[in-house]
């Protein structure tokens, strides 16, 4: 084995490892943390793959500012403690059901899939580095660009707004 | 630098690495009732998909999967945030984020 295809599984355990222990663990800031460690994994991945912007925007936007985002509001609703009442046990069941039949039918799908999505050519081109990146983003995606940006804008206000305290209008 | 990456390990890792991810998603949406957990696994379903878009953008060599990928962290990144303004107030109200207490609209 290939030390890539080692790095590779080695990577993919953690990253499922952590996720299913971001559900499982009772405490909410373990959770947190745990799902900050997938966030990580999966950076690892981006790297495998050379794709450097994308990986480099994956540890500051999801790894850094949202699991911010995230701890902050677990500990603003005091919410350190772990006295949660699982669900009824058929409801339990079903996700249990739920998560093998979808696997199971989207592994299927994907895999018998393989005639559509062609053949994979390594040309050696340069498709992916930060250069090239930012001259396909500020070119052909120009408007979608700004409208990203008006996006975070709207998200800004409307947060600002639903947490505000409304005054008493008596 | 190692440009053949996906000789090596293969699209179908990949793609069994993200669908078990995305399962682990729906599992969490489906099993906790913290909505905050909720939440992360949302984050853990936008997350494997953005894998598996990376992963085919290397597999076709071109730069738009991941210019997509770019686009979907900032939808993400709003949409967190709103989220967590909204359990905020709803906090605020009710005093839990127990998903199963939110009945006031018969749902």
């Amino acid at each position: 084995m290939s030390p890539v295809l080692i790095t590779f599984y080695f990577l993919a355990a953690f990253t499922l490892a952590t996720a299913f222990l971001t559900i499982y663990s009772k405490n909410p800031i373990h959770s947190a943390i745990y799902l900050v460690l997938c966030m990580v994994s999966i950076m690892g991945h981006y790297l495998l793959l050379n794709a450097q912007f994308v990986a480099i925007v994956q540890l500051i936007v999801y790894a850094g500012a949202i699991m911010v985002l995230m701890l902050f509001t677990i500990m603003l609703m005091n919410l350190n403690k772990e006295d949660e009442v699982h669900k009824p046990r058929i409801t339990r069941l079903g996700a249990i059901v739920v998560f093998i039949l979808m696997s199971i039918v989207l592994i299927t799908i994907f895999i018998n899939s393989k005639t559509i999505m062609g053949e994979y050519d390594s040309t050696g081109e340069d498709f992916q580095s930060i250069k090239v990146l930012g001259k396909v983003l500020l070119n052909e995606y120009m408007v979608p660009f700004e409208f990203a940006s008006i996006l975070l804008l709207v998200a800004m206000i409307g947060t600002v707004l639903l947490t505000k305290k409304e005054k008493d209008q008596k | 630098m190692i440009e053949n990456i996906l000789n090596i390990i293969g699209i179908e890792n990949y793609i069994f690495l993200t669908v078990l991810l995305f399962c682990i998603g729906v599992f969490g949406v489906l099993y906790r009732r913290n909505a905050i957990i909720v939440f992360m696994s949302i984050e853990i379903m936008l997350n494997a998909v953005n894998l598996l878009f990376v992963a085919f953008s290397t597999y076709h060599q071109d730069a738009e999967g991941q210019v997509f990928v770019f686009f979907s962290m900032a939808v993400a990144a709003a949409e967190v945030a709103v989220g967590l303004a909204i359990l905020v107030s709803v906090f605020r109200n009710l005093g839990s984020i127990d998903i199963d207490n939110l009945k006031n609209l018969k749902g």
